[in-house]
């Protein structure tokens, strides 16, 4: 039975998607990202927008996902220009 | 973590694989128009247990999803994890015939696709090529080696042949998980990737599509399909790296 390539990760498992504004960079590719509805999580960027150098600035618009066991913190999956 | 594998370990894994090579081999002499895929399934299943083994599939969990059956069992555009039902099978049909065991506490794990009855041209030749790319991928598996080196051959090899090779599933560790370290996927570059070791066992399967490498999840949340609607083959050694270089544990 093949195993599922990390590349091409289906989201992961239970994961609530939400979209932000990105308030700052923080070192090691952590960004405080203020969620639409206002709550600050911390977000660090998914290993696949790291490997195609997708640069994160201040004021971007990202999509991320939550992890439903801490919900102040997630994972960049898409930035939208 | 990867676990390298003793000489006693890799004894055990043999039989674990020898048996699921018979299974297929039965399996194989059983594929003809209007079998049902869920038929082969009972029959694997039966097969196994009579040899004192366990399927190693049913029950087995990805991110919270358990697989229901024992055999993976996917027809033309499926390109893995298909699960068996009361489909039957029609002439030309290829059909991807995966299948696992544990035997005293060790995985085996190979997958071949065979033609229902008479097949055609296009798709006698994408069965050869994803066979043979297997092949050309285990030629790499030596001490020292590194798992760039392997998924190169088999990329170059299918794809010199006019296909595409799937990239969102990959090969595996294989030992007393199903799924252990390292990811080994069917494309790369050579001399780069993870360095093979002596005592390392592996599961090699090359997926091949006809059309575009894109794959698609059916609704079942198991099946993939081609994107496109292709067909797809796909192959499968667990193949232990021995000083000798590779011994593959699923071949009779």
């Amino acid at each position: 039975m093949t195993a599922y390539s990390a590349e091409f990760s289906t989201p992961k498992e239970d994961a609530i998607e939400v979209t932000g504004t990105v308030l700052e960079t923080l070192p090691n590719a952590m960004f405080r990202v203020k969620l639409e509805n206002g709550h600050k999580v911390l977000a660090h960027i998914s290993g696949k927008m790291r490997m195609h150098y997708i640069k994160i600035l201040p004021g971007d618009k990202v999509k991320i996902e939550l992890s439903p066991y801490d919900l102040a913190r997630g994972r960049i999956i898409f930035r939208e220009r | 973590m990867i676990s390298l594998k003793s000489d006693r370990e890799i004894e055990i894994m043999r039989r674990a694989n020898v048996i699921v090579a018979e299974v297929l081999k039965e399996l194989r002499e059983r594929v003809a128009p209007g079998v049902t895929t869920l038929e082969l399934d009972a029959l694997a299943e039966e097969l196994t247990l009579k040899k004192h083994a366990v399927p190693a599939f049913k029950g087995y969990n990805v991110a919270g999803r358990i697989y229901p059956c024992c055999l993976c069992a996917s027809i033309n555009d499926e390109i893995v994890h298909g699960i068996p039902s009361k489909r039957a099978l029609r002439e030309g049909d290829i059909i991807g015939l995966d299948y696992g065991v544990i035997y005293e506490g060790y995985y085996g794990d190979s997958a071949i696709t065979v033609g229902v009855g008479r097949v055609n041209e296009e798709a006698r030749r994408l069965m050869d090529v994803t066979e043979q790319s297997l092949y050309k991928g285990i030629e790499q598996l030596y001490d020292g080696k590194r798992l760039g080196d392997l998924g190169f051959a088999v990329q170059r090899l299918a794809e010199s042949a006019g296909f595409s090779v799937v990239r969102a599933f990959v090969g595996h560790g294989i030992g007393k998980k199903l799924h252990e370290e390292p990811p080994v996927p069917n494309y790369g570059e050579p001399d780069r990737g993870l360095r093979l070791k002596e005592g390392m066992v592996l599961a090699i399967e090359p997926m091949v599509n006809a059309g575009s490498y894109e794959v698609e999840i059916k609704e079942d949340g198991w099946t993939a399909v081609t994107k496109d609607g292709s067909l797809a083959a796909h192959f499968e050694h667990s193949v232990a790296i021995t000083k000798n270089g590779p011994y593959i544990l699923s071949r009779l």
